[in-house]
C-alpha cells in the first residue's frame, strides 16, 4: 500500500538537501565533463570515426549512463546514512507503510538523476551532435526509466548494508565494474567472450544501448546502438520492476 | 466501567537476541495520563522494550498493546497513538527545526489547514520560535532535545515516549527539558513512558519499574518503593558524641555508630523524629541532617549494585558518549 502525502514529503526533504548540498551537483557534473574530455579526447586519436560518428560522440551516451549510476547510487545509500544518523526511525514509526518509504526515495532518487542527466545535454553543442525536441524528449524518457532501475537496485542494496563500510566495497565490486562494463567506455561486441557475458547481465549496458539508439540515430556497431531497442527497454523496465519489489519486501522485515 | 483505563498493557513479554535475554517475561501495565518510568542499569533492557511496543522490533514472546491496539497485529493503529523521543537523536540534522516539523506533520497526515499552527504553538512551548528557519547542525544538544520533544507531541498522540530524554546534557539543561516535558504533559493531557538511570529523573514519575537484567525487580510509586529501604538516615554532630549514643541508646532503643567526628542512626519517619531527639537529648548538638533513601538505595538494596556504579564501571556509556561526540564533529 503506498500512502501519497508521506511519498511526496520524502521527496521534498531530498530535494531540499540535494540543493543544499552544492558540491555534491558539482561533482556528478564534473565527472562527466572529466571523462569526455580527457578520456574521450584522449581516446579519439586512438579510433578512428566510424559510421559518421567519432570515438566522442560514441561515449556521450555512456557519460549519461555513468551520471545516473553515480547519482541513483548515491541518492539510494542515503538510506544507510538515514539508518546511522537515526533520522531512519522517524521514518519507521510513522503510522506509515514500508512500502510508502521505498517508493518516495525510489521517485526522489530518479528525479535528481533525471535532473542531471537534462544538465549533462548541455554538452550536447560541443560534441557536434544534433537532436530535436523529439529526441530531447525521449533522452529524459529514458533517463527516467534507467534511474528508477538503479536507484532501485542501489535502495535492495542499501536496505541490506548495515554499515558504511559496506559502501565501499560496493562501489569498487559494483558500481565500478557496472560502469566498465556496461558499453559506455567499448563496444560491448568488441570485448572478450568472459566479459561480453558480465556486460550482458548488466542493466546499464542496456539504458545506455538505448541512449545511443536515440542520440547516434542511424549509428551502427560497433561505435552505434548494438541491441534492439525495444531489447533495451523491455530488459530495464523488467529489472526495475523486479528491482523495485524486492526493494519493498526487504523493507518489510524486522527483527 | 474501570476508574483508570490502562492505555499500555504488557504481559510476559519476552526479547531474545541469539543466546541473548534482553527482555526476560515482564508485564505491567500503565494507566492513561500517569507517567510511568523504567529505571535501570546500562543494558537492563529498557530500549529493547520501547523498541517493542513502537512496533520497530518484535517480541519473540508475550504481548503488548497500545491503546487497546496489539503491538505486532496492528503496528499502525500503535504508531498512529504514540509519540517518541529516542535515546539518539533522530532528527534530520541537514533541515531546519521547521523542516524537520514539517516533515513529521506530512508523515503523520496531519490536517493541512492545522499544521502551521500546531507547528508555531510547539515550538512557541520549547522555546525555540527564533530558531525556527535554523539548521539542526547549528542546535545545541539541549535545543535538539526540545525540538524532538516538540516533534513528538505534533500529532497529538496519546502516548509519548522517552527514552533517556536527558542523557548527555548537563544538569541545568536536563532541569529545564523536564519544566518542558511536564509542562506539555498537562497541556495535552498525554501519558509519559519513560526510561532513565538518573534517579533524580525518576521522581518525576507517579510510577517506576525497575528493570535490571530484563526482568523487572520492583514496581511501585517512588515513595512505596523508598519504603522498602528501612529508614532514614540522621546524622548529628554533639559536643559529646559518645554521650550521645549512650543517651539515644537509653532514651530510643536506637544504636547510633559514629562517624567521622559525628553520629548516624537510621529511623522511620526521620523528620518526626528529628525535634523529639533533640528534645530529649540533654548533649548540646551542633549541628543535625536528614537524608531520605533514595530510589538508588532500593536498587542497592534489590540487586546488592548501585546503579551508578554500574554506569562507573560500564565502559559502554564512555564509548557511546564518544562515539555521539564523534559524529556531531562528523557533522
Ligand atoms: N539488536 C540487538 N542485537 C543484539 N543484542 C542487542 C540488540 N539490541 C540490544 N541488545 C542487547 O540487549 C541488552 C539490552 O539492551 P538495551 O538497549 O535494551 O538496554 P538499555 O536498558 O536501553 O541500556 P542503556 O541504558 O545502555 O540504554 C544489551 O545487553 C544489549 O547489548
Ligand atoms: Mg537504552
Amino acid at each position: 500500500m503506498i500512502q501519497w502525502r508521506p511519498v511526496y514529503v520524502i521527496c521534498m526533504r531530498e530535494f531540499i538537501k540535494f540543493f543544499r548540498e552544492k558540491s555534491r551537483l558539482l561533482g556528478t557534473l564534473a565527472r562527466p565533463v572529466l571523462w569526455l574530455f580527457v578520456v574521450g579526447n584522449g581516446m579519439s586519436s586512438l579510433i578512428k570515426p566510424q559510421a559518421g560518428f567519432s570515438y566522442l560522440q560514441f561515449i556521450f551516451p555512456g557519460m549519461i549512463g555513468m551520471t545516473i549510476l553515480f547519482s541513483s547510487i548515491f541518492s539510494s545509500i542515503s538510506i544507510v546514512w538515514d539508518r546511522e544518523f537515526g533520522f531512519m526511525k522517524e521514518m519507521l514509526v510513522a503510522p506509515i507503510s514500508r512500502t510508502s518509504i521505498v517508493i518516495g526515495k525510489a521517485i526522489s532518487g530518479t528525479f535528481i538523476s533525471v535532473a542531471q542527466a537534462v544538465i549533462i545535454l548541455v554538452l550536447i553543442p560541443f560534441l557536434g551532435i544534433q537532436i530535436t525536441f523529439l529526441q530531447f524528449i525521449e533522452v529524459v524518457g529514458v533517463s527516467v526509466l534507467v534511474s528508477f532501475c538503479i536507484t532501485s537496485m542501489g535502495i535492495l542494496i542499501a536496505a541490506r548494508l548495515t554499515s558504511f563500510d559496506g559502501f565501499n566495497i560496493i562501489m569498487n565490486f559494483l558500481v565500478m565494474p557496472m560502469l566498465f562494463l556496461s558499453g559506455a567506455m567499448y563496444p560491448v561486441t568488441s570485448m572478450p567472450p568472459a566479459l561480453r557475458h558480465l556486460t550482458q547481465i548488466n542493466p546499464l549496458t542496456y539504458g545506455i544501448d538505448a541512449f545511443k539508439h536515440v542520440l547516434l540515430r542511424n549509428g551502427t556497431p560497433p561505435l552505434g546502438p548494438e541491441f534492439p531497442i525495444m531489447l533495451d527497454l523491455a530488459v530495464v523496465t523488467a529489472i526495475s520492476l523486479a528491482m523495485i519489489t524486492l526493494a519493498a519486501l526487504s523493507f518489510r522485515k524486522k527483527e | 466501567m474501570p476508574v483508570s483505563m490502562s492505555i499500555i498493557t504488557v504481559n510476559n513479554l519476552s526479547k531474545q537476541f541469539k543466546s541473548l535475554t534482553a527482555v526476560d517475561d515482564i508485564s505491567f501495565s500503565v494507566n492513561e495520563g500517569e507517567v510511568f518510568g523504567f529505571l535501570g542499569p546500562n543494558g537492563a533492557g529498557k530500549t529493547t522494550t520501547i523498541n517493542i511496543l513502537c512496533t520497530l522490533l518484535s517480541p519473540t514472546s508475550g504481548t503488548a498493546a497500545i491503546a487497546g491496539h496489539d503491538c505486532v497485529a496492528r503496528p499502525d493503529q500503535v504508531r498512529a497513538s504514540i509519540g517518541l523521543i529516542f535515546q539518539d537523536t533522530t532528527l534530520d540534522t541537514g533541515l531546519t527545526a521547521y523542516e524537520n516539523l514539517k516533515f513529521h506533520a506530512y508523515l503523520y497526515n496531519l490536517d493541512h489547514k492545522l499544521t502551521g499552527r500546531r507547528i508555531d504553538e510547539m515550538l512557541e512551548v520549547v522555546e525555540l520560535t527564533g530558531r525556527k528557519n535554523d539548521l539542526i547542525k547549528n542546535f545545541s544538544g539541549g535545543m535538539k532535545r526540545r525540538l524532538e520533544i516538540a516533534r513528538g507531541l505534533l500529532h497529538y498522540p496519546r502516548v509519548l515516549f522517552l527514552d533517556e530524554p536527558t542523557l548527555g546534557l548537563d544538569p541545568q539543561t536536563r532541569n529545564t527539558i523536564w519544566e518542558f516535558i511536564n509542562t506539555l504533559r498537562k497541556r495535552e493531557k498525554i501519558t509519559v513512558f519513560m526510561t532513565t538511570h538518573y534517579m533524580e529523573e525518576a521522581e518525576n514519575c507517579d510510577r517506576i519499574a525497575i528493570i535490571d537484567h530484563g526482568k523487572i525487580i520492583a514496581e511501585n510509586t517512588p515513595a512505596k518503593l523508598k519504603e522498602m529501604v528501612h529508614g532514614d538516615i540522621v546524622r548529628l554532630v554533639t559536643e559529646d558524641n559518645a554521650r550521645a549514643i549512650a543517651e539515644i541508646r537509653q532514651a530510643f532503643g536506637i544504636t547510633a555508630k559514629e562517624e567521622n567526628g559525628g553520629i548516624f542512626l537510621e529511623v522511620e519517619r526521620g523528620e518526626e523524629f528529628i525535634p523529639k531527639l533533640i528534645h530529649g537529648l540533654p548533649v548540646r548538638t551542633r549541628s543535625v541532617n536528614l537524608q531520605k533513601p533514595t530510589l538508588n538505595d532500593v536498587f542497592l538494596k534489590l540487586t546488592g549494585r548501585t546503579i551508578r556504579d554500574d554506569v562507573l564501571t560500564d565502559d559502554k556509556e564512555t564509548t557511546r558518549e564518544f562515539v555521539r561526540s564523534h559524529r556531531r564533529a562528523q557533522r
